[in-house]
């Protein structure tokens, strides 16, 4: 079991954390996290963060519920028990579409929605019960915190993080076992 | 870098000299403060209102339908109307945080996290009437297609009340979703304030354990994106699919391809007046002016006043189709209803929802708080006549004039209504105590662009870096600090020093405030306060997180209570009132 040793440097203004990120990136260190109290514009390119394919995940979810919607349909109003309903017969799905448009519409919602924001949820890690992990509770009120790993480097890293502007630095041993 | 740049002539959403913590605090007094006797006297009414309806719901369930009104001819009057009304209440939460959202425009932030709480509270109670009017409430599963005992027998997809059932169940569970999802980083900022165990637990629970780490907020604003694009077309599924309901019947006034349409643009009226209605209230109880200004107020005037106007349009139509149509049954109706026996519920439905939105084109009316709030009271009442005017005028004179009759409620439609009208404020109400009632994360995002401080601090020429600082929260402190332990000082020194920070009091040109009146400070503390020397509001306003340590270590009680109450923010708002 192998402690690891980080650097938390916090910062109390957006602007002054996005220009610490270029520096610190320009300095060629590799920023673990960053925990902000909103959504930064911009921090996730600064940091070089892959963009996300959720939005792709929810167009694939919504075929899903499409087909679903079909599928039903055709076995529940056509294939199961046809019935002739005001003198519409339902002997083809064709013909009958029309009246399932707004199901299938419905459940293409549905589907999309739902199991996009589980995907969220799950690729995020956030659920009920779920314990907190940002390590300063003034990070969801109006501080920024950036997580760097060190290695042999404290002094010279705290040097530059502390020529951006943060207002606090602090080493933490992170227990490898504690996640 | 973002530039947080915004056309000088936009006015500041955000009013007010407010930082990043000022937003955090004023998000969470509501919620972290104890209720007041309004509070508590609106909460018993409602309450009272709620037990009566669950009394009304039970009479009807044990006894069955025939206690309500409904006849052989009108055979379905308040229990569709207070469900259509419901539901288009709950069309302007949706509306407000999806299609604002995907226009950009950044005043819904202040209200979209109470319109959407409306939205899902509305919709409950529109979902409570069709399953109360099954009768057997407990078989309502039978609306889902599940395979059963009875062979293969199906619900049948091609009734519009079975897409109903699909409709407003999918915009209730997504609409819940969404908001649950916005309101993560803010139950994340209350658990991370909270002090009491309990608070603690249950915010952690609720706030799913948000982190905000700089993936889950880029995951986080591309998922709020995409279900703005989906919850769009849904909103307006949804009324659509509703119409339905009246416009695939054969019933002259019902029968009418306007409908959509029509009760879209009804459904974001009546939806824009309720949140105004509730708005303009919360915004003075849970103090936030600042954040729901009377420019968004304006600006949800200016929809009412057009969708208002569509409204308008749609009735003259109708009206004219009936004429144009020359279907001598489709002209009795609209005739029937104008100068009929039901003439006075027209009447009341065009005056209130065509003519009264029509002053909103004056603009002292329009930002006028007390006459915004009197119209949309004056629109919820119009729009459930609209409602009863299509539902009972179309069905009381039917093509058999020995049957013609009219609609009297008993007892117990008004009952569950009014029940209705009490659960939904129960709700609202539990919901304005403990749930951030403004989407705090959001705001602090546009803070720099639309805030009233930063504004100004761009319009001076100085540059907006670094001034997200607040001296409450954190000092600046050199790293060496924290790691060198803290000389000892003794507790004179730290007198001097919290006394040099807020300034000495001179009795002789100075008089003491009542510092009881920020909340926080008791009898005691203040005491503890006058003998350490500080007597006046604008000395504990210049408290800063310093001086909030140095004091802790002086009393050594109640560590944290002066940041967490903000005395120094109480203090400012006491020397500026």
């Amino acid at each position: 079991m192998e402690a690891s040793k980080v650097i938390h440097a916090i910062y109390t203004d957006d602007d002054i954390l996005m220009s610490a990120v270029k520096t610190v990136k320009a300095e060629r260190y590799h920023i673990e996290e960053i925990y902000t109290p909103f959504p930064v514009h911009g921090l996730d390119k600064a940091m070089g963060l892959a963009p996300t394919r959720l939005a792709i995940t929810a167009f694939l979810y919504g075929a899903v519920g499409l087909a679903v919607a079909t599928v039903m349909m055709n076995y529940i109003m056509i294939q199961d028990w046809p019935q002739d309903i005001g003198g519409k017969p339902s002997f083809s799905f064709l013909e009958n579409m029309p009246a399932f448009v707004p199901i299938m519409f419905e459940l293409t919602v549905f589907f999309s929605a739902h199991l996009m924001v589980i995907t969220f949820y799950m690729r995020s890690k956030i659920w009920p019960f779920k314990k907190a992990e940002n390590p300063d509770p003034r990070t969801t009120d109006d501080h920024f915190l950036m997580e760097i790993a060190v290695h042999n480097n404290e002094e010279s890293l705290t040097n530059l993080l502390k020529d951006t502007g943060a207002v606090e630095i602090n080493i933490v041993n992170k227990d490898e076992d504690a996640h | 870098m973002a530039s947080h740049y915004e056309a000088p002539i936009r006015r500041p959403l955000v009013t007010g000299e407010k930082s990043y913590h000022d937003v955090t605090v004023d998000v969470a007094r509501p919620v972290e403060g104890k209720a007041n006797r309004a509070w508590w006297i609106v909460f018993s009414i409602a309450l009272v209102a709620f037990l009566w309806g669950i009394g009304c719901i039970i009479y009807t369930v044990s006894t069955g339908i025939g206690v309500w009104g409904l006849n052989k001819t009108v055979n379905w009057a308040w229990d569709i109307t207070n469900f259509v009304w419901w539901v288009g209440i709950g069309h302007a939460g949706t509306l407000i945080s999806a299609v604002l959202l995907l226009f950009r425009q950044k005043w819904r932030m202040a209200i979209n996290r109470s319109a959407e709480a409306m939205t899902i509270f509305a919709v409950f109670q529109a979902g409570l009437f069709p399953i109360i009017h099954m009768g057997r409430p407990w078989l309502a599963y039978w609306v889902l297609p599940i395979p059963n005992q009875f062979g293969s027998l199906w619900v049948n997809f091609n009734s519009p009340l079975l897409w109903d059932v699909f409709a407003i169940s999918t915009y209730l569970s997504v609409s819940l979703v969404f908001w649950w999802t916005g309101l993560l980083p803010d139950f994340a900022m209350l658990r991370d304030r909270a002090v009491r165990p309990f608070q603690k637990k249950i915010y952690s629970l609720v706030s799913f354990g948000w982190s905000g780490r700089a993936k889950d907020w880029q995951r986080f604003e591309e998922v709020s994106l995409v279900l703005a694009g989906l919850a769009t077309p849904l909103v307006l599924s949804v009324h659509t699919i509703v119409s339905f309901d009246f416009a695939t019947s054969i019933v002259p006034g019902w029968h009418t391809t306007i409908f959509p349409p029509y009760f879209v643009a009804g459904a974001i009226f009546s939806g824009f007046a309720m949140v105004n209605t509730l708005l303009i209230i919360m915004r003075k109880v849970c103090n936030l002016e600042d954040y729901i200004t009377v420019q968004h107020i304006e600006l949800m005037n200016i929809v009412i006043m057009l969708t208002g106007s569509i409204v308008g349009v749609a009735y003259i139509t109708e009206l004219f189709i009936a004429w144009y149509s020359g279907v001598e049954y489709e002209q009795f109706a609209f005739l029937n209803r104008a100068t009929g026996p039901y003439w006075w519920a027209y009447w009341c439905m065009m005056s209130f929802n065509v003519f009264s939105p029509q002053f909103m084109w004056f603009k002292k009316l329009r930002t006028s708080i007390m006459f915004s709030f009197f119209i949309s009271i004056v629109v919820n009442i119009g729009m459930w006549f609209e409602r009863f005017v299509i539902i009972v005028t179309s069905l009381h004179r039917d093509y058999l004039p020995s049957s013609w009759t009219m609609f009297s409620p008993t007892f117990v439609d008004i009952g569950i209504f009014i029940g209705t009208i009490g659960f939904f404020f129960v709700l609202f109400l539990l919901y304005a105590r403990t749930f951030p009632v403004i989407a705090q994360a959001e705001i602090k995002t546009i803070l720099k662009s639309s805030g009233e401080r930063y504004k100004r601090i761009r319009e001076s020429g100085e540059t907006l870096s670094g001034t997200g600082a607040d001296s409450r929260t954190s000092n600046f402190k050199i790293p060496e600090e924290t790691t060198a332990s803290k000389p000892l000082q003794d507790n004179t020194e730290k007198l001097g020093n919290l006394l040099e920070g807020v300034g000495r009091f001179d009795a002789s040109i100075q008089t003491a405030d009542d510092l009881k009146v920020i909340s926080g400070i008791g009898p005691k503390m203040e005491d503890v306060l006058n003998n350490i020397g500080i007597f006046t509001y604008a000395q504990v306003s210049k408290m800063t997180k310093r001086e909030y340590d140095l004091l802790d270590e002086i009393t050594g009680s109640f560590p944290g209570r002066a940041e967490r109450d903000d005395w120094s923010g109480q203090a400012k708002n006491l020397i500026n009132n």
